[in-house]
């Protein structure tokens, strides 16, 4: 019996040990068919709904603003808005539409389009949790809370079919930043209204046959849990210079199983690499790999309200004794950069201030002042983070460099995503894994979040001049430079005080198929579908 | 056979243990798994005296190497000996592994028992029982759990226990309900004995050998689900670790860095053919059938 | 035998029920909501959303809400995909993680039962020895661990099979059931082998033997009966387990399956989803262990008459 079992065993082998045939990369780069590893399965496709970075590659592919952006610049171009003018005072913002841009069942998109989207967007029981990026606008926030009804006191009109008139509420030099912004993309009305009611959710108008969308792809098919293909829409404006005939998202999530994928050619793209695989691919594969920095910063909060975290030496302590370059060079591979500031550095030529550097014999100065002499006297303090490979391993070298830099315990605790939010929602904790990722190319993005009422501040820290800095003096200011100032002296008090520790700034790291072209790296991790092309004739050889 | 069995069950309780221990000596497999076993739990409770570095000191330069004379089974990402890692790994692994199956061995042996020897409606409502427990959100469960008790590895136990012992009381049930029609247990009955002494003395010990089986079984399970658990945040933290953590942390970066899975993979399979080894030897000397050859 | 049935099924209504109040309540104790986000909604947007899905009213009253919609077949939508209701996830996922689990099955107990016989015939021998060790590294071997490695060595060494997916190309589905269904081959393995043991050693199969019948005879006809028992007992709960474990086996194949909806659920405290699946689950449960109740006391002579007389 036993010799049954090798022999039953064998033969299932010999079966199955069959010819496969060629890898989506190969088929992909001869049809012009872009297979994108993008993690997570979409939430939905409507763009007044998702919130995830996953799914706004998704909806930048199905849909497109007033304006787009540079791939690789990330400066503001023309999108549905062919040419718009500014009025002097900077809040008068007049935009004239492209008499050829479509949807994909053949309508205009027109002007009314916007109104009708933008009001949809403005309703709360639709659930936009991204409403925010439509309050610059005259009025939008009042009608958001109901304090206006009449929509046509918002500032958003139109002139004519082609021609979009957008009143500001005060001037806002990154308003045209926020047209790239899925939350401001216009939606097709019949459609939606043919599947229920503008503000509700959980209707099937993102279905594929049911779907209406005037990007440069249209939906072609969506498989839950196993892909998501757009296909070039041939009613787009530019679709004579759309060169990607299909682009499949998977919802392959990102790691070791999302790498094998890539290295067996199922992959042009890793929406991350596998930071383990790393030293092997800069060994074997470098040009395979993409590393570039990212607008998004990973800090340690920490909670003010802690008797014992109260003293800013402390923090300061803390602070100055992670050392950062000798933590990413190792643990992390040197994926990451070193971060002493909130603000990633030169962010639209922003320089932030350097408070503070590593040093470790200061770091103890500091704490033995605040009364702990290496440590001693110091409750055992405990640091969350939501549970992951990568939050852990630096949570374990961190704790380490506390203790022998400091003499400080540190307890490591990780908690499912839910309990770790609401932890640190209720300040339930005292040192805490966080990060912040631009919504839109701007320091005020990474400032805004740490005025004494913000909901994404949760450290209990306040301070009223930073808080007057960021929310009337920037603002207000007359150019760029005098804005930058008010920033930068913003960003002096806020590090100095410490209210949070800043780690390192973010890359965006990607396996990526040298065959791919038009996705150049840029610090919003950012991609115009419309750019990219795959060269068939790709050669082995980096470029 | 059944006349006899029945003899020699009412003799005292002692001789019986005696008289199982007596066969398992001579049972080589079992006793080589009792002494492995010995050893394994020997070296993890000496492992603060015997490790040869700390398990939490690192060396971020070094990062991770492969084994040498300096660090016998190699190093991890921060430069930890994995060695000593590995006998750390074993004081926790192997406490819950013992424990928790203990946990939920005496659960549900005892369910099991009870269900399938009553049978009719105690049994109907204590199986029932189970399958609402079999079904309910185990993520859930365990992050209450965490909400309402705390985080202490104490609840780990429990956690575990809760959930490994309904297969268990099911495969008991399954076995005295085969069972409690036989002679040997109808004889007992009209003797009048009494329905404790029955279950312990006749009906308990007639279902040892599953018993036994799926009980090492449970072991290599638990670890597992330790790891898990941890990943929930329930149980230990680094940078404490244990084998089912190793072995998770291992199987990143198999192809990279193998030895981090070999050595903890190693540990855990030692652990579970000496638990066997012993469990085949225990259900054979325990076996009341076999028992006067 | 339909009296059995009726039986056990009247009583899963009870369990049923319980669960289902049981997970309704639970779940709302858990920390976090289905609209908690490292970036807070702002408060307008999350009392619409909350107000949306009925979340803003009194507990008793969402229950019952929740129960009639229920008994309406209405699962109600998803909180973390707003676009599709409950039922439309579990369908989706539903074909592959059934046949998955089937598959893993079929080579838990073929693989598992072949294994256990072996070793029970020749105890202390080679035959037992050999299938037992490997019985024993396979229930070592967690499935986050089997995955990866049958795809480095079928998928990139020997390039025989696809290392990913699931009936997209032809073999795609073989290392996935192998990868699910190794710990319960083990699992069948030993405790078939233990069973198998017992039985052997009982005075029927010694008459059996006694009466001149072949081996073969005695092994399939009648020690494999008794033998099972522990076994069948434990394949009840274990194809539940199977489609609730498919998770990592569905998250390294890339499987468009259930197990990952059921687990992300719970991360995402997707209220109605983690209802939809569990309902779901301990539908299955009870069933499997219905099922599995049954073949035990149909296969032991001694009980058969339990499944005409009296109640369970």
């Amino acid at each position: 019996m036993f010799r049954l079992i090798v022999f039953a065993s064998f033969i299932v082998f010999s079966v199955t040990a069959c010819v496969q045939g060629d890898s989506n990369v190969e088929r992909g780069n001869r049809t012009q068919v872009l297979h994108i590893g993008n993690n997570a399965e979409p939430q939905g496709l409507d763009p007044h709904q998702v919130t995830g970075v996953n799914e706004s590659y998704i909806v930048l592919a199905l849909f497109e603003g007033l304006v787009s952006k540079h791939p690789a610049t990330l400066e503001i171009q023309p999108g549905v808005a062919e040419s718009w003018t500014v009025s002097d005072d900077g809040r008068v913002y007049t935009f004239s539409l492209r008499q050829n841009a479509k949807w994909s069942n053949g309508d205009a998109v027109t002007a009314h389009d916007f109104v009708w989207s933008w009001w949809r967007g403005l309703q709360p029981a639709l659930g936009n949790q991204y409403v925010f990026m439509y309050f610059p606008i005259k009025n939008a926030e009042r009608f958001f809370n109901g304090e206006v009804s009449d929509f046509s006191k918002v500032g958003v009109t139109a002139i004519d079919d082609f021609t979009l008139r957008v009143e500001l509420a005060n001037p806002t030099p990154y308003f045209l930043q926020l047209l790239d912004h899925y939350s401001t993309f216009p939606v097709h009305r019949a459609t939606i209204e043919k599947w229920g009611e503008p503000d509700e959710s959980y209707t099937r108008w993102t279905r594929p046959q049911n779907m209406v969308t005037n990007g440069p792809f249209e939906l072609d098919d969506w498989r839950l849990n196993k892909h998501l293909i757009v296909r070039k829409s041939q009613t787009y404006w530019g679709a004579d210079k759309v060169r990607l005939n299909k682009i499949v998202f998977y919802p392959y999530e990102v790691g070791p199983n999302e790498e094998r994928l890539y290295r067996a050619g199922q992959l042009h793209y890793t929406s991350e690499t596998s930071i383990d695989r790393l030293p092997w691919y800069y060994e074997n594969k470098p040009h395979h790999v993409s590393i570039a920095p990212y607008a998004g910063t990973y800090i340690y909060r920490i909670n003010n309200k802690k008797p014992h975290l109260k003293d800013k030496r402390v923090r300061q302590a803390l602070a100055m004794s992670i050392d950062r370059e000798t933590l990413i060079r190792t643990v992390l591979n040197g994926l990451f950069t070193p971060a002493y500031s909130i603000v990633p550095p030169g962010l639209l030529g922003y320089q932030p201030p350097q408070v503070f550097a590593y040093d470790p014999s200061a770091a103890r100065n500091l704490l033995a002042q605040a009364g702990y002499p290496n440590g001693k006297g110091l409750p055992e303090i405990e640091l969350q983070y939501n549970s992951s490979e990568q939050h852990r391993k630096i949570a374990i070298a961190i704790q380490q460099m506390w203790n022998k830099e400091l003499g400080i315990k540190v307890r490591l605790q990780n908690k499912d995503w839910k309990v770790y939010l609401d932890d640190e929602a209720t300040g339930n904790y005292e040192i805490s894994r966080g990060s912040w990722i631009a919504d839109y190319v701007d320091p005020n993005t990474f400032l805004d979040m740490w005025v004494s009422d913000s909901g994404i501040n949760r450290t209990g820290w306040a301070n009223p001049n930073f808080d007057k800095l960021v929310l009337k003096d920037a603002p207000s200011a007359k150019t760029r430079k005098a804005r930058y100032k008010h920033f930068y002296d913003a960003e002096t008090l806020l590090i100095s005080d410490m209210p949070f520790i800043p780690i390192y700034t973010y890359s965006s790291h990607h396996f990526i198929h040298p065959s791919v072209n038009g996705m150049p790296p840029n610090i919003m991790n950012y991609y115009n579908w419309r750019y990219v092309y795959l060269d068939a004739d790709w050669r082995a050889e980096p470029k | 056979m059944t006349v006899g069995n029945v003899i020699m069950d009412a003799e005292p309780g002692a001789s019986l243990w005696a008289d199982a221990w007596r066969r398992l000596k001579k049972n080589k497999l079992a006793v080589f798994g009792l002494l492995v076993l010995s050893v394994l739990i020997v070296i993890a409770l000496l492992a603060p005296w015997i490790a040869p570095y700390g398990y939490e000191q690192q060396n971020l330069e070094l990062g991770a190497t492969p084994p040498s004379f300096a660090h016998w089974f190699g190093t991890d990402l921060f430069g930890r000996d994995m060695l000593t890692r590995v006998l750390y790994g074993g004081r926790v692994s192997l406490a819950v592994g013992l424990i928790a199956t203990f946990v939920a061995l005496v659960i549900g042996v005892t369910w099991g028992t009870i269900a399938g020897y009553l049978g009719g409606r105690t049994d109907a409502v204590m199986m029932r029982i189970v399958d609402a427990l079999y079904a309910l959100p185990f993520i859930i469960f365990i992050i209450l759990l965490m909400v309402v008790f705390g985080r202490s590895v104490l609840l780990l136990f429990v956690a575990i226990g809760a959930v490994e012992w309904l297969t268990m009381a099911r495969i008991v049930r399954a076995q005295v309900l085969s069972i409690r029609n036989q002679e040997f247990v109808e004889a007992a009955r009209a003797m009048g004995l009494s329905t404790p002494h029955i279950l312990a003395k006749h009906v308990v010990p007639n279902s040892l050998g599953p018993i036994i089986v799926y009980a090492t079984l449970t072991v290599p399970q638990v670890m597992l689900l330790e790891a898990f658990l941890s990943f929930l945040g329930l149980g230990i933290q680094p940078p404490q670790s244990s084998w089912g953590l190793l072995i998770s942390h291992g199987a990143n970066v198999m192809e990279d860095s193998p030895w981090l899975l070999i050595f903890p993979g190693l540990a855990l399979s030692l652990t579970l053919f000496a638990l066997n080894f012993l469990g085949d030897g225990l259900r054979d000397a325990l076996d009341p059938r076999v028992s006067k050859d | 035998m339909l009296r059995f049935v009726l039986v056990r099924l009247l009583q899963s209504i009870p369990v049923l029920f319980t669960v289902i109040t049981a997970t309704f309540f639970l779940i709302r104790q858990a920390p976090g909501g289905p609209f908690d986000a490292d970036k807070p909604v702002i408060p307008a947007v999350k009392r619409a959303l909350e107000a949306k899905y009925n979340l803003d009213l009194p507990m008793w009253q969402q229950y019952l809400n929740y129960l009639g919609d229920l008994l309406r077949g209405d699962m109600g939508p998803s909180f973390k995909y707003p676009g599709w209701a409950v039922h439309d996830l579990i369908l989706s996922g539903l074909p592959a993680t059934a046949e998955l689990a089937l598959y893993a099955l079929l080579v838990a107990i073929i693989v598992g039962v072949l294994a256990g016989v072996c070793a029970a015939l020749k105890p202390n021998t080679a035959q037992d020895y050999i299938p037992m060790s490997v019985a024993m590294l396979g229930i070592c071997m967690p499935t986050f661990l089997l995955g990866p490695l049958l795809v480095l060595v079928f998928g990139f060494w020997l390039n025989w099979l696809p290392i990913s997916g699931w009936g997209d190309l032809p073999g795609d589905k073989i290392m996935p059931s192998i990868t699910l269904g190794a710990a319960y081959a083990a699992y069948v393995a030993r405790l078939t082998r233990g069973g198998m043991l017992d039985v052997m050693s009982q005075d029927y199969i010694r008459t059996a033997r006694a009466k001149g019948l072949p081996e073969r005879v005695v092994v399939f006809k009648h020690a494999l009966r008794g033998g099972l028992i522990p076994t069948i007992a434990f394949l009840g709960p274990a194809f539940a387990g199977l489609l609730a474990g498919s998770f990592v086996v569905e998250t390294i194949f890339q499987i468009p399956g259930l197990g990952r909806f059921y687990v992300q659920a719970a991360f995402n405290r997707d209220y109605t989803m983690i209802l939809g699946t569990t309902i779901f689950l301990s539908t299955l449960i009870i069933f499997f262990n219905l099922l599995s109740d049954l073949l035990a006391t149909w296969m032991n002579p001694k009980l058969r008459h339990q499944l005409r007389g009296q109640s369970v």
